[in-house]
């Protein structure tokens, strides 16, 4: 028997940890897997409140979470993919003008 | 014996998002967000969403994180180059993220009202999650399916070889 | 009742030929044009006939007056200000109006004659009927908002006819001179307004009349105020001292132009107001006595000016200044009917001597300095006897039209104390030298050898000849209208409105010696005159060698203009060259505006280093922005706020 906060503080924890990788990381894939970190950890405290609640459209909501990351990470990694041929390099920082 | 299989999940969750923040590899990276996500699901099993655990494991870390690690193959991305870092967004940024992680936890460990959770509580059905999925929420569904479609449009549309050479991969 | 009088047809029928010429007019044939010019003061001149016929009682009874029309459509309804539109025909209206219409048609018909070459021929009309609209509304106007909506726009449209000639420097120089002083008059006639409007809460006469008569004790003070106010916008609209400045420059016009709206009933317009309004100046003698002193002195000064003229048209202008001068003494000296009476014969001989000039100068082709001129008797014969019929009237000859009305004037003069016989004399002095200066005109013009050939024999058309017949047999006839007691008919006409002295009533010797004294002084005029121009034409060039210096102060018309210029223009110039334009537009202004774009575009450059397309930098601030919104919509502000600084707030269970 465990409080559900703590599911909500793992859940914070998590989501802070993606957004700490997303300022750090130089990679841009690296970046882009903080991103679904992020996402991840809304998910866990979509669920947890599902339980909470005892509502079974918490968890349809994390469903559709899902689906809407592999729709994002499909586009986003074909356009990291289409930047790379422009640019040829993956760091963050060297990908800065608003021009290709 | 739940407070153990939390502490266990938990602990390998947060292990593997803090390696993959202190990783240069992006592989090692992609691998640790794998072990992250096959945890989550785990931890899901624990709130008693069945269906969900086992959409995290196909979806997430059988599908995403797939695309992830084929992603770094093909750009052969490799280490992390040392280049010149923008300070000042370290600088606004790092406080800017403790400021929320200490808000946010706050708020949850002052709040009252959460119940407790234990193995055999709530569990959720996949029949209750269809049942809603499929009447009330439909539409949503069915533009959901949509969207995939969209993207998979897009994702061919950008990721192609313009000049008409076909390279490998996706 | 008769039914109604259509007053509103007697403005707006110039107006009509105002657009329809000022619109169309240039594409019209020239007949056309004239024919809708002619047609509209012929119209309004109709309507007054028929409103005087009315009035007489021809055919039916005799219609009341005060008869007002107000329009029906509102045009100040606010609160406790009520202005309407409202016409009202009185006595005094309606001889004014009989001038104004009947005079303005007659030089409508002459301008067709004088004007035929002219290329802004269209203009020229439309301008003209412009001018008769705005008159007859100031003369119509039943209050005085009205009137001063016509006091400005006759002062327009004789800023447009001064100017017709615009690409004469000198002429559009003289058309806004012309405007300038007016609106400096203009400023005194608003204050007037603005007195009338804060002491008596309306601005219609009748109702003034009424609120002053029901009170018989309210005495100077605020109405003297009233009255010199009034009296600051009649100098500049009738050219007296110190704002007459603008009417000899106004000859750059075309003589019809001079004739009727700088002789016969523009400038006349104040001497209208004044007895419009006698009743604010019956209270306040002060008003009164500076009234005539003004005219007298004016009447004095433009007299000497005339005297060493060599632009015929100077002569006259001077003139008009001077017999004004004479108008505003009659005023002055409360004698309101005999100075309308010598508005009216004025009127008459005045425009005559402009249009027998303009014949003058159309025939000589433009030529007007009197020292070319010369023996034009023979030559143009009917001008020469009109000329010398108007001459006789203005010299105040027995029994031409001055006469009389000149005569009224001095004889109520006489009867105001010692200070109105001070008066009486300056303007017997004026009157030598009027009659002196019309015949050094008379003499230089027509008289004597040519002293020069014309550059081309112009035969003068019927149309400005019939003019000229028909205003020299008013000039010779018209004077009877006011011979007998009390200004004979004329003045039993007018006595409801603006009252005849008791003391004008007293028959006797007085009054024959006074006329025979002025009919005298007229002849010794003409005598000197003679003298001078016919008997010893090199006479004049000796007195003015001899008399240098007073000649030369003449002959610069007392360097006022020159004062003038020294002492307001040039500051006022200077004023808004250095203070307005340089400190005020350019530093001020230019500098705030230069410096408020300086400040943005510092602004802007430390924002523009923001956007700098680094990802990590726009995470950065992302993270940035989202924990600020969380702070603000999590923490519990006012507990906090209250907890830190001590407040003590209290509601609901804290």
């Amino acid at each position: 028997m465990i409080p559900l906060s703590w599911y909500l503080l793992l859940s914070a924890v998590l989501f802070c940890l993606g957004v700490a990788g997303f300022l750090i990381k130089r990679n841009l894939i690296t970046v882009f897997m903080s991103i679904e970190l992020m996402l991840n950890a809304v998910n866990l405290s979509f669920v947890t409140f599902a339980h909470q609640w005892h509502a079974v459209k918490g968890q349809i909501f994390v469903f559709f979470v899902m689906m809407v990351a592999a729709a994002e990470a499909a586009v986003g990694l074909a356009i990291i993919i289409a930047v790379f041929r422009v640019r040829a390099t993956l760091a963050v920082d060297r990908i800065d003008l608003m021009k290709l | 014996m739940y407070l153990t299989l939390f502490i266990v999940f938990a602990g390998l969750c947060l292990a593997g998002a803090v390696n993959l923040l202190l990783q240069r590899h992006p592989i090692n990276s992609a691998l640790s967000l794998i072990v992250v996500m096959t945890s989550l699901a785990v931890l899901y099993l624990l709130l008693g969403a069945e269906f969900l655990a086992a959409a995290q494991v196909i979806v997430y870390a059988g599908a995403i994180m797939v695309l992830f690690t084929f992603v770094v193959m093909l750009l052969n991305a490799g280490r992390e180059e040392r280049t010149l870092g923008s300070r000042a967004a370290m600088a606004i940024g790092f406080p800017a993220v403790v400021v929320i992680l200490a808000v946010v936890a706050t708020v949850i460990v002052k709040s009252t009202g959460l119940h407790g959770a234990t193995l055999s509580d709530g569990i959720t059905s996949t029949v209750d999650l269809s049942r809603v999925l499929f009447r009330e929420l439909l539409l949503p569904f069915e533009v959901t399916s949509v969207l995939v479609l969209v993207a998979i449009l897009g994702a061919v549309a950008l990721a192609r070889n313009t000049e008409g050479e076909r390279t490998g991969g996706k | 009742m008769n039914g109604s009088l259509d007053l509103l047809l007697i403005p707006v029928l110039p107006f009509a030929g105002f657009l329809l010429n000022g619109l169309l007019g240039r594409g019209l044939p020239k007949w056309l044009v004239s024919t809708i010019a002619l047609l509209a003061p012929l119209g309004s001149f109709s309507v007054v006939l028929r409103a005087a016929l009315a009035i007489w009682g021809v055919g039916s009874t005799p219609l009341a007056l005060p008869y007002t029309e107000t329009c029906p459509l509102p045009w100040i309804d606010t609160g406790t200000l009520h202005i309407d539109f409202s016409f009202a025909l009185d006595q005094l209206a309606l001889v004014m109006l009989l001038v104004v219409t009947g005079v303005g048609f007659l030089i409508h018909v002459y301008s067709v004659g004088y004007m035929g070459h002219e290329e802004g021929y269209w203009r020229y009309f439309s301008y003209l009927n412009l001018f008769l609209f705005f008159m007859t509304v100031l003369v119509l106007a039943g209050n005085a908002l009205l009137m001063f909506v016509g006091w400005e726009g006759v002062g327009l449209a004789s800023y447009l006819l001064i100017g017709f000639w615009y690409q004469k420097n000198s002429a559009a120089t003289a058309g806004y001179k012309a405007f300038v002083v007016n609106r400096i008059g203009d400023f005194g006639f608003l204050i007037g307004l603005f007195l009338l409007l804060a002491n008596f809460s309306t601005l219609t006469f009748s109702e003034i009349a009424e609120k002053l008569a029901a009170t018989p004790a309210w005495q100077g003070g605020v109405l003297t105020a009233i009255a010199l106010c009034l009296l600051v916008g009649a100098t500049g609209k009738s050219a007296q001292l110190p704002l007459y400045v603008w009417l000899p420059d106004a000859m750059e016009g075309p003589t019809p132009v001079s004739a009727l709206i700088h002789a016969a009933t523009m400038v006349t317009a104040g001497v209208y107001m004044i007895a419009r309004t006698h009743f604010l100046f019956d209270r306040s003698p002060f008003a009164l006595d500076t009234v005539a002193v003004v005219g007298a002195a004016t009447a004095f000064f433009a007299a000497t000016i005339g005297l060493v003229q060599t632009d015929i048209k100077r002569v006259l202008a001077y003139s008009t200044v001077s017999q004004l001068g004479y108008m505003f003494l009659g005023c002055g000296v409360a004698a309101y009917s005999a100075a309308i009476f010598h508005l009216v014969t004025h009127a008459f001989f005045k425009a005559l001597l402009f249009l027998a000039a303009g014949s003058v100068i159309h025939a000589l082709g433009g030529e007007q300095d009197m020292r070319k001129m010369g023996g034009l008797r023979k030559r143009l014969p009917v001008t020469f006897w009109c000329m010398t019929a108007a001459v006789l009237a203005i010299g105040g000859f027995f029994p031409f039209a001055g006469f009389f009305s000149k005569d009224a004037i001095l004889y109520a003069a006489f009867l105001h104390g010692t200070g109105g016989q001070v008066l009486w004399f300056v303007g017997l002095v004026t009157a030598l030298l009027t009659s002196f200066y019309m015949f050094r005109l008379w003499y230089l013009t027509f008289l004597g050898e040519p002293r020069s050939e014309a550059a081309h024999h112009h035969a003068t058309p019927a149309s400005m000849l019939s003019v000229c017949v028909i205003l020299a047999l008013l000039s010779i006839f018209g004077g009877w209208i006011g011979f007998g007691e009390g200004l004979g008919r004329l003045g039993a006409f007018l006595a409801p409105v603006i009252g005849v002295r008791s003391a004008e009533t007293n028959a006797g010797k007085l009054e024959l010696y006074l006329s025979i004294a002025a009919v005298a002084v007229a002849a010794l005029g003409w005598f000197i005159a003679d003298r001078l121009y016919r008997q010893r034409p090199q006479r004049p060039a000796e007195l003015a060698a001899s008399l240098a210096g007073p000649y030369s102060l003449l002959a610069n018309k007392y360097y006022v203009d020159e004062i003038y210029r020294a002492v307001f223009v040039k500051p006022l110039q200077g004023i808004s060259m250095y203070l307005l334009d340089w400190i005020v537009d350019k530093a001020l202004l230019s500098g705030g505006a230069w410096i408020l774009a300086g400040v943005m575009k510092f602004f802007g450059a430390i924002l523009q280093r923001w956007q700098s397309g680094n990802l990590r930098s726009y995470a950065g601030w992302l993270a940035a922005g989202a924990a600020a919104v969380l702070l603000f919509i999590l923490l519990p502000w006012p507990a906090l706020l209250a907890s830190w600084f001590g407040i003590h707030v209290s509601w609901g269970g804290n």
